[in-house]
């Protein structure tokens, strides 16, 4: 049983279920050609983001990859800005320029996303450096595929975040796939990441079951230690599962990469189902409806934006 | 390389050849490098997902079932390493062709092509070569933005060693490619994501395109219009809109970008005395610029003509299909242009809104 009390499951429920609910009103919305825009849906892996975003503190930062909805949602970016930014919209949290690729919401301490892969590991050095200097023990948290892994920069990062002992939180969402290449045919040993970030000298956990609890958890241990400075980074690898395509509204088990035997047991052990059966139920009652009622508005906010002016075309190439 | 067929025909169907079949330029491409790994089995492609159910956006379709994972493989997300892994393999003898599903992912790699695999058989003294072909897409439409739209060739221009290709119809992308596959040296391969399902009649053998000569696909007589990689189809578009108004366009496709033939450009604006270089990136330092200067160059004092560069707006490309599509060069745009320089005293001409649609672009849907 989690140890967490009522509050914090309220919380997190309505987290989880708030992300779910707004990707598949975007997958529904998708054929209508109203988001043209790639699409890297997060339904199946909310915990990951929600386990880590829920014990961070409103001034902590966050920021991860081009497929971010939910750790946007979960650390708490504006879900209108959200949708009318999938829409295009100059009301969009990146007021159209940058899509669902590039999200960003510095108001709610969301940093930015980044299409290329592994490209914001680095980043959150940078800013964790600032973070450091500031001294009010503050964290980032950086979001990666199972892919980031893989690049020089990622070991870079480790490397140098470990020897400055940055209060960086690194964030495993491994999924097992990069778009549909397995994590067996891409590393040699694919079930010792963690064990070889230790190797840099920094704390790594493994969460396998996908658990929200356990991933808050870990994060509730460990930050106090880092907010005072006795621990630097540590590494939180979580499994998890893309139930989508890798882009795009779609399922995709008839493509034969994988199939719907390997999805069954994380449909099985879905958290949101999971935690809403610790609720009482009229009070997940009230969550869901608040939920669609906050998922409706930014749809509605969405489609009755205005798109960018054509001047914006050229706003914002230089500060 | 006697036994080939080397292309002297005009390719796309406007241009009316009608050797061959038609083929999709995906196709053509997976044709190209399908017969040269049949002929010569030291060449192999690499590259992430090359060998998925989606086949790099089928321009590997049906490669794995016939060569097998010796030869051809995805790798890691690794583009750094991949890039020296492959530049390694070229030096050892073998004929990699590593890919990449979009050209701005070549910004990992730039250390090895550039410090690497331009320099290597210079500074190795003519000892070593690196028979290496990359092959990148550019994106357009459909949400690409920042970092899956960018048309970098020009920065490959820059640097002796390389060599610099954008085919812009599926003829061309076969005889390119398989040059590029024999070149000893590295070739930046660039290809454009709306142009796999343009078609045109290609040659089911093989035959070299090898760099050097720029092609008229078509003649005029008032404005020469060069286009770059996609930007060659808006210009053909742009012509059939400007002979609306009366108004003759010679459109030249470079086809090679380094070496580049700019006798054929100079040979055209000798008679047009009007230029227009429409680019695939932006005009600052670009492919555009060096055309240009080139032909400035080559007409000398006594040669008087008019030039514009267009190209990608001089700002970020966004997201939004709404400010999108300021972004980008358009037949309309280009007619436009060109209709001005040619009429100069004949005031604002815009042409018909019905004929200036972007057909093949309105068939695109996205994700990809
Ligand atoms: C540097 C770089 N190389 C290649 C790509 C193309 N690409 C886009 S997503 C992706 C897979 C990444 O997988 P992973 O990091 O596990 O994240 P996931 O999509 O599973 O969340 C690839 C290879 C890219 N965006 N950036």
């Amino acid at each position: 049983m989690p140890e967490a009390d009522t509050q914090t499951i309220r919380r997190v429920y309505a987290s989880l279920r708030l992300i779910r609910r707004f990707e598949e009103e975007v997958a529904r919305i998708y054929p209508e050609d109203k988001i043209k825009s790639p699409v890297h849906l997060s339904i199946g892996q909310e915990s990951v983001a929600v386990g880590v975003c829920d014990a961070l503190n409103k001034d902590d930062l966050a920021g991860g990859t081009y497929r971010g909805h939910a750790t946007y949602i979960a650390k708490g970016g504006d879900i209108n800005g959200l949708m009318a930014e999938l829409y295009g919209k100059d009301t969009g949290c990146t007021r159209g320029k940058g899509g669902s690729m590039h999200l960003c919401d510095i108001q709610n301490n969301v940093v930015g996303s980044s299409a290329v892969v592994g490209t914001t590991v680095p980043i959150a050095l940078g800013y964790a450096l600032a973070l450091k200097r500031e001294g009010k023990g503050r964290v980032i948290a950086s979001f990666m595929g199972d892919g980031a892994t893989e690049e020089g920069v990622f070991h870079e990062s480790l490397n140098f975040a470990a020897l400055k002992r940055l209060p960086v939180v690194f964030v495993l969402e491994n999924n097992f796939f990069a778009i549909h290449t397995p994590i067996a045919r891409r590393q040699a040993v694919p079930d010792a990441i963690c064990e070889r970030v230790q190797t840099y000298g920094i704390p790594a956990y493994r969460v396998t079951d996908a658990d929200v609890f356990k991933i808050r958890n870990i994060m509730m241990d460990a930050l106090p230690k880092m907010r005072r400075g006795e621990y630097g980074p540590i590494f939180i690898e979580c499994h998890t599962y893309r139930w989508r395509e890798h882009v795009g509204p779609a399922n995709d088990y008839d493509s034969g990469y994988r199939s719907t035997d390997d999805l069954k047991p994380w449909v099985d052990n879905d958290q949101i189902p999971r935690v809403a059966a610790m609720l009482d139920p009229d009070e997940r009652a009230a969550i869901d409806a608040q939920v669609e009622k906050d998922v409706a508005a930014a749809i509605a906010f969405a489609e009755k934006s205005p798109f960018p002016a054509a001047k914006e075309l050229y706003t914002h190439v230089y500060a | 390389m006697s036994t080939l067929k080397t292309a002297t025909k005009p390719a796309p169907d406007a241009a009316g050849n009608t050797g061959g079949r038609v083929l999709r330029y995906v196709d053509a491409l997976k044709e190209a490098v399908e017969q040269e790994m049949e002929r010569d089995d030291k060449v192999f492609v690499m590259g992430l997902d090359v060998d998925d159910h989606k086949a790099l956006q089928g321009s590997t379709r049906g490669l794995l079932q016939k060569f097998g994972p010796d030869r051809i493989f995805t790798t890691p997300l690794a583009e750094d390493a991949m890039t020296g892994a492959a530049i390694g393999a070229a030096m050892a003898g073998l004929r990699p062709i590593h890919v990449h599903i979009r050209m701005d992912f070549l910004m990992l790699s730039m250390n090895q092509l550039i410090n690497m695999a331009a320099k290597a058989h210079y500074m190795y003294g003519g000892n070593i070569k690196v028979p290496l072909v990359v092959r990148s897409i550019i994106g357009k439409s459909w949400g690409q933005g920042p970092q899956h739209s960018q048309g970098l060739y020009s920065t490959f221009m820059h640097f002796p060693g390389l060599k610099v290709v954008a085919p812009s119809n599926a003829h061309d992308a076969k005889g390119c490619m398989l040059s590029a596959i024999r070149d000893d040296n590295p070739v930046m391969f660039v290809e454009h994501r709306l142009l796999y399902p343009t078609e045109a009649y290609v040659p089911e053998e093989q035959f070299e395109l090898p760099p050097g000569k720029s092609r008229v696909v078509m003649p005029g007589d008032d404005v020469t219009l060069v286009g770059i990689s996609n930007m060659l189809v808006e210009c053909l578009r742009g012509r059939e809109l400007l002979a609306d108004a009366g108004v003759s366009a010679e459109i030249i496709d470079p086809i090679w970008l380094s070496p580049l033939d700019t006798d054929t450009i100079v040979k055209s604006v000798k008679k047009t005395r009007r230029l227009i270089v429409v680019d695939n990136g932006w005009t600052m330092c670009g492919a555009g610029a060096e055309i240009a200067a080139r032909v400035a160059e080559a007409l000398g004092p006594e040669g008087k003509f008019q030039v514009e560069r267009m190209g990608f707006a001089p700002t970020i490309c966004p997201t939004s299909p709404s400010i999108e599509d300021q972004f980008y060069p358009n037949p309309a745009r280009i007619a436009q242009a060109a209709h001005k320089m040619v009429r100069p005293k004949a005031g604002e001409w815009t042409p018909d809104p019905e004929r200036a649609v972007l057909a093949y672009q309105r068939q695109f849907r996205g994700p990809f």
